[in-house]
């Protein structure tokens, strides 16, 4: 008898088979006539313009980056939350203060404007009665 | 258990597990695609005070299988500029993904694929195939509308895994387990034993946990709803922008693997929130196999039961879909980070404060 992650991994075979099986089945019933305009990028009907590989939203590295940090830290949480109770309420503690420090590092990038999608203007640091003398000091 | 009927059947193990892992394949993937498929075309239509399909069958009934016979004769066009390689395992790729959750999707009792302790971490999991997968096809295509719609849903499944994380970790948290099997198992009984109503345990802390956990319900289903791109979060396929999104540039019966997959998709978030929240495959008014006394009947029950609520979520997937416009990819983005992660948290610690006291 296969173990039970054995049977997952025949799931993920099968799932492969069945998709190759699919595609090989459909190659001897459909047409092959390609054409120089069939094999052209898709542009709504245009000749594509310049490199598909454009430059896109820093955004989304600083998302990916956020998810890492949340994605390992709830990792470390699943083991915590299946043996909490044992412990009682010191055992709570423990995971309270983690989630405590993951919240602050999540307070810090709210305030840092890391989860806006526009991001907004850095607001620098000001003191209000030394602001004026910084202003002269940069026009000196 | 059906893997020890189709153990004395055949005998041998191999051939046992091979024929039960096709079974999700053959007796409930690809028939509910048919009928989903359908089913969406009529909802969508019906909402609309349209007839949708009509002229395939009685009321359009074989539209679906006209569609794949379609489909199968349609030519199979990889774009000069495609990388070639990942154009091709892209589609092989997504599908496994879809498909491997439902190794530990507890059908019913007798029928779970796989009964692994890690249940819900390993579905969780195999999303992060399809994540693979969406991003290979859109840089893969070689078109700026694929890469665009792969780089936003790979941003949105990611962004909106971690609040379904934080909710699942909170059942973990009530109940101690990570098997589904188990978690169906605990929520047994009739239906204000289902977690969504505070689950098994009496007293006070039920009361207590009611409120929260349909919070965390809501939470749960928004996220999911996004993981599979669906409106109102459909900004990855956005139709008036974005052509289709990452599937652009395929056809034919990649295309149609694509799209078995979002539909496998569709139905496997569903069956997780059922699993977790609405008791799994229990049936909220007992079972007839009780009543007279025949149990071989209770399984059977157990997976329409299954099935109906899964379905029931499906639906109302497709209900969203014409009630809510679009939203912005910054609305998207907000909403996950700034109130349902915040929220999901401050849940986790009250349900911790709760479970220790």
């Amino acid at each position: 008898m296969l173990i039970e992650f054995g049977k997952v991994f025949v799931f993920l075979l099968i799932a492969i088979v069945f998709v190759i099986v699919a595609l090989i089945a459909a190659k001897f019933i459909r047409p092959a006539r390609p054409t120089h305009e069939k094999m052209l990028t898709y542009e709504c009907g245009e000749n594509p313009i310049g490199t598909p590989w454009v430059k896109f939203n820093i955004r989304f590295y600083v998302v990916a980056l956020i998810f890492l940090i949340f994605d390992v830290e709830v990792v470390l949480l699943i083991p915590w939350a299946l043996v909490y109770k044992g412990f009682g309420l010191g055992g709570f503690l423990v995971g309270a203060i983690f989630l405590f420090m993951l919240g602050l590092g999540m307070a810090y990038e709210w305030r840092k404007g890391d989860l806006e999608w526009v991001k907004p203007k850095v607001i620098l640091p000001t003191l209000k009665n030394v602001q004026v003398d910084i202003k002269e000091d940069a026009a000196a | 258990m059906i893997y020890d009927f189709f153990f004395k059947l055949t005998g041998s193990n191999f051939l046992a597990d091979v024929i039960q892992s096709l079974l999700p394949l053959f007796i409930f993937i690809l028939p509910f695609a048919l009928f989903a498929v359908l089913f969406e075309r009529k909802v969508s239509a019906h909402m609309q005070d349209r007839l949708g399909p009509m002229r395939v069958g009685y009321h359009g009934i074989l539209q679906t299988i006209a569609d794949i016979l379609k489909l199968i004769q349609k030519e199979d066009i990889i774009p000069t500029l495609a990388d070639k390689p990942l154009f091709n395992i892209a589609p092989v790729l997504v599908f496994a993904g879809s498909y491997a959750a439902f190794a530990a999707i507890p059908f019913s009792s007798a029928f779970i694929g796989s009964n692994i302790d890690l249940g819900v971490i390993f579905i969780i999991a195999a999303s992060g195939f399809v994540v693979a997968g969406i991003l290979m096809a859109g840089w893969s295509s070689n078109n700026k509308y694929s890469l665009l719609g792969a780089m936003r849903s790979a941003a949105q499944i990611i962004s909106y895994e971690i609040p379904t994380v934080l909710v699942v970790l909170s059942i973990i948290m009530i109940t101690g387990t990570t098997n589904l099997l188990t978690l169906s198992e605990m929520q047994t009984g009739h239906f204000w034993n289902w977690m969504i109503f505070g689950g098994p345990q009496m007293g006070l802390a039920k009361f207590i946990f009611i409120p929260i956990m349909i919070i965390n319900f809501v939470i749960i289903y928004i996220s999911t709803l996004a993981e599979v791109n669906r409106t109102p979060f459909d900004i990855p396929e956005a139709e008036s922008e974005l052509v289709s999104g990452y599937h652009t540039e395929y056809s034919g019966m990649k295309f149609a693997m694509f799209f078995l997959s979002e539909y496998a998709n569709m139905f496997a978030v569903s069956a997780i929130v059922t699993a977790l929240f609405l008791g799994g495959y229990q049936s909220p008014v007992g079972y007839l196999g009780n009543l007279f006394g025949a149990h071989w009947l209770i399984p059977i029950e157990q997976f329409f039961w299954f099935t109906a609520k899964g379905i029931f979520f499906v639906f109302v997937q497709m209900w969203l879909r014409w009630t809510l416009p679009r939203l912005r990819v910054d609305q998207l983005m907000a909403l996950c980070w700034k109130y349902l992660i915040p929220i999901a948290f401050v849940n986790l610690l009250i349900i911790g404060l709760i479970t220790v006291l």
